[in-house]
């Protein structure tokens, strides 16, 4: 197994009473990209800044490369390339001039910084726009002049903050398939942060799922998927033309669920949206549809769900609105 | 091509590794020259100097008959005489220095937050305290160039109008009224960064250092003029009273960094000028009169210099800790 190139153990920020990112375990490994994701003000940004030491965390530690982020921030920062959600450039310098300012920040003479930026341009497909003011960019075109700012410095690892927003869906198509080719052609480390779980399911390897400052979960999708629907790993959808007492009726539901009672292995059953949801520890669907044909309740609809992060999202939020 | 190739390496000493802190340096020049701004101001400065030189050239004959004392330092009167219809160059300059310190100030670190700018700029192997201290030292750097030009290029023309050459001791005196006005113009440039770190929008920080100038220029004479009715002794009290009351009214003048400033220059351009305070008789009887030298003229302004560094060094220390201490978020 590839070394851990972030390691995260017991981060912990507080801004006043409030907890933004409360005892954070986290590793990444070399070269993978790991999904991060969690609804609005979960901390993600607040996690990155403090991997990148533009601040400090109350307590725990951020090891990047081997380095602690909070002691010797300008170390990292050399290895870390960083996209922040809402990247800006400056408007009165060409997108070209952007990228060299910000090479020979990383102490790269003029020359070197020149050829890269216009090498990163034609990568992101920016060539012909590389002598127009960054004024006159699309949101597309920011975000992939923001990607090229970030490789200009050869890093190592590269942390994107909701890069794909504003863009349109073959925007983020693209500049999804410019990631991942990215890091799997060059070895990069990617640390993706969205809220957009289809996004995420994409190009992540590995995801870690981040909620009020604490990472509810991590691991690739299979092995979240497993941990998290142990109990009823199959769900099959029902759809019925001529149920017995009505749809929007728990009810009806009840005599699904009495209907297919003595199958072995069918768990809860639950109305939504007029289907039902029938939960089970083994794949019934075919004795499902045989009872119910005999009972003549007209099937119509017959789903075998697989889960996906969508799932495995709204799960976690389920299962916090019921504790709260 | 290959000429630009060459022209791009002498701009840039492309073939070199350039410390980061002089990229931003240069940056930070190159956007402050390319302002319109600062072409409005460089502007509204250049024709009023031309227009201060023009009542300047047009009254020093009268100026000279009128007052032997100062006969040798004529050069320097070009910098201060006027015949009331236009202000004096240094007048000029202690109205407008504010005016350019803010407007080179007033958005250095709050436009590249709403830019979006700054988080990318600390996301580089940098340290944070870059940022600030390359935006100080630009807009010094800038201001710097503008006034020796302008001090010298005002000195030139004298030159060749008048034909009368400046003595060196002139041309120090007059070498130190620039750095003074640099020195001033760097305290309104600090107090613009500062707002600059505390207000999230140009717009109020542009406002706020507006406030504070017309507060320092306008109101607070008045309101030193209210105290001053309201504590002034009457006409029987004795020579002590009076003499407190003068000291006290001037202690509460000179907190204004304005006040400073035109003592500073005012006694650097004028060396027949003795003493910035009262003066008794005892002090005067026997004193004779005559310019003072360079040296003595420099030792009398150095409390006006020594406060005027201290509120520049008090701005600049104020935002550097604010700036250091803030968290950087996207936009």
């Amino acid at each position: 197994m590839a070394e851990n190139i972030i390691e995260l153990r017991d981060l912990t920020k507080k801004y006043g009473s409030f907890t933004a990112v409360d005892q954070l375990n986290l590793t990444i490994r070399e070269g993978e990209i790991f999904g991060l994701l969690g609804p609005n003000g979960a901390g993600k940004t607040t996690t990155i800044l403090m991997m990148l030491g533009l601040t400090d965390p109350t307590s725990g530690s951020v090891r990047v490369c081997g380095i602690d982020s909070t002691s010797s921030p300008t170390e990292v920062k050399k290895k870390v390339g960083y996209l922040p959600e809402n990247v800006g450039f400056y408007e009165d310098m060409t997108g070209l001039q952007n990228l060299v300012f910000t090479g020979r920040l990383n102490a790269v003479t003029g020359n070197e910084a020149m050829e890269k930026a216009e090498e990163l341009l034609e990568k992101v497909g920016l060539t012909e726009h590389s002598g127009k003011k960054t004024l006159k960019y699309s949101r597309g075109m920011l975000q992939r002049l923001g990607l090229a700012d970030v490789l200009i410095k050869n890093p190592e690892i590269i942390i994107l903050d909701e890069p794909t927003l504003g863009i349109d869906p073959a925007g983020v198509r693209e500049f999804l398939d410019l990631i991942v080719r990215l890091s799997r052609e060059q070895g990069i480390t990617v640390l993706f942060c969205s809220h957009h779980l289809h996004q995420v399911q994409q190009v992540c390897d590995r995801v870690g799922i981040f909620v009020e400052g604490r990472l509810l979960a991590s691991g690739d999708i299979q092995t979240l998927s497993e941990n998290l629907f142990s109990g009823s790993p199959y769900t099959v959808e029902v759809g019925l033309r001529n149920p017995p007492q009505g749809y929007h009726d728990q009810n009806s539901a009840r005599w699904l669920r009495d209907l297919l009672g003595n199958i072995e292995g069918v768990g809860k059953v639950s109305l939504n949206y007029g289907k039902y949801i029938v939960e089970c520890r083994r794949d019934v669907a075919e004795e499902i549809a045989a009872r119910v044909v005999e009972a003549g309740a007209g099937l119509n609809y017959l789903n075998k769900k697989e889960y996906g992060l969508d799932d495995i999202y709204h799960r976690y939020f389920e299962g916090r609105g019921n504790n709260e | 091509m290959t000429a630009t190739v060459k022209k791009r390496k002498k701009l840039w000493k492309a073939d070199e590794v350039v410390h980061p802190f002089r990229v931003i340096v240069h940056k930070e020049i190159s956007d402050q020259v390319n302002s319109w701004r600062f072409i409005i101001l460089l502007f509204i400065i250049g024709l009023t100097c031309f227009g201060s030189m023009y009542t300047a050239l047009t009254n020093i004959g009268s100026a000279v008959q009128a007052n032997d004392q100062e006969g040798n330092f004529l050069f320097l009167k070009l910098y201060t005489i006027s015949d009331g219809t236009l202000p004096s160059f240094f007048v000029f300059i202690s109205f407008l220095g504010p005016l350019l310190g803010i407007s080179l100030g007033f958005d250095t670190v709050n436009s590249e937050q709403t830019k979006g700018t700054l988080s990318r700029l600390m996301s580089q192997p940098i340290h944070r305290d870059y940022l600030i201290n390359a935006k100080f030292v630009s807009a010094l750097t800038v201001i710097s160039v503008l006034f020796f030009a302008l001090g010298f290029l005002f000195m030139g023309l004298g030159i060749i109008i008048t034909g009368l050459p400046p003595t060196p001791e002139e041309f120090w005196r007059v070498v130190f009224f620039i750095l003074v006005s640099i020195l001033y113009v760097a305290f309104w440039l600090n107090l613009a960064i500062l707002f600059s770190v505390i207000f999230r929008q140009p717009a109020t920080s542009a406002l706020a250092c507006i406030a504070v100038w017309l507060f320092l220029t306008v109101f607070y004479n008045l309101i030193v003029n209210l105290i001053a009715k309201a504590i002034a002794p009457s006409a029987m009290a004795s020579t002590h009273q009076v003499f407190r009351y003068q000291e006290i009214i001037m202690t509460l003048m000179k907190i204004l960094p304005g006040e400073l400033y035109s003592d500073a220059t005012t006694t650097i351009l004028m060396p027949s000028v003795r003493s910035l305070g009262p003066l008794t008789m005892e002090q005067i009887v026997g004193a004779v009169p005559g310019p003072l030298p360079l040296g003595q003229s420099l030792l009398l302004v150095w409390p006006q210099l020594t406060g005027l560094i201290a509120a520049t060094v008090f701005c600049f220390v104020l935002s550097y800790v604010t700036f250091m201490r803030r968290e950087i978020r996207s936009r």
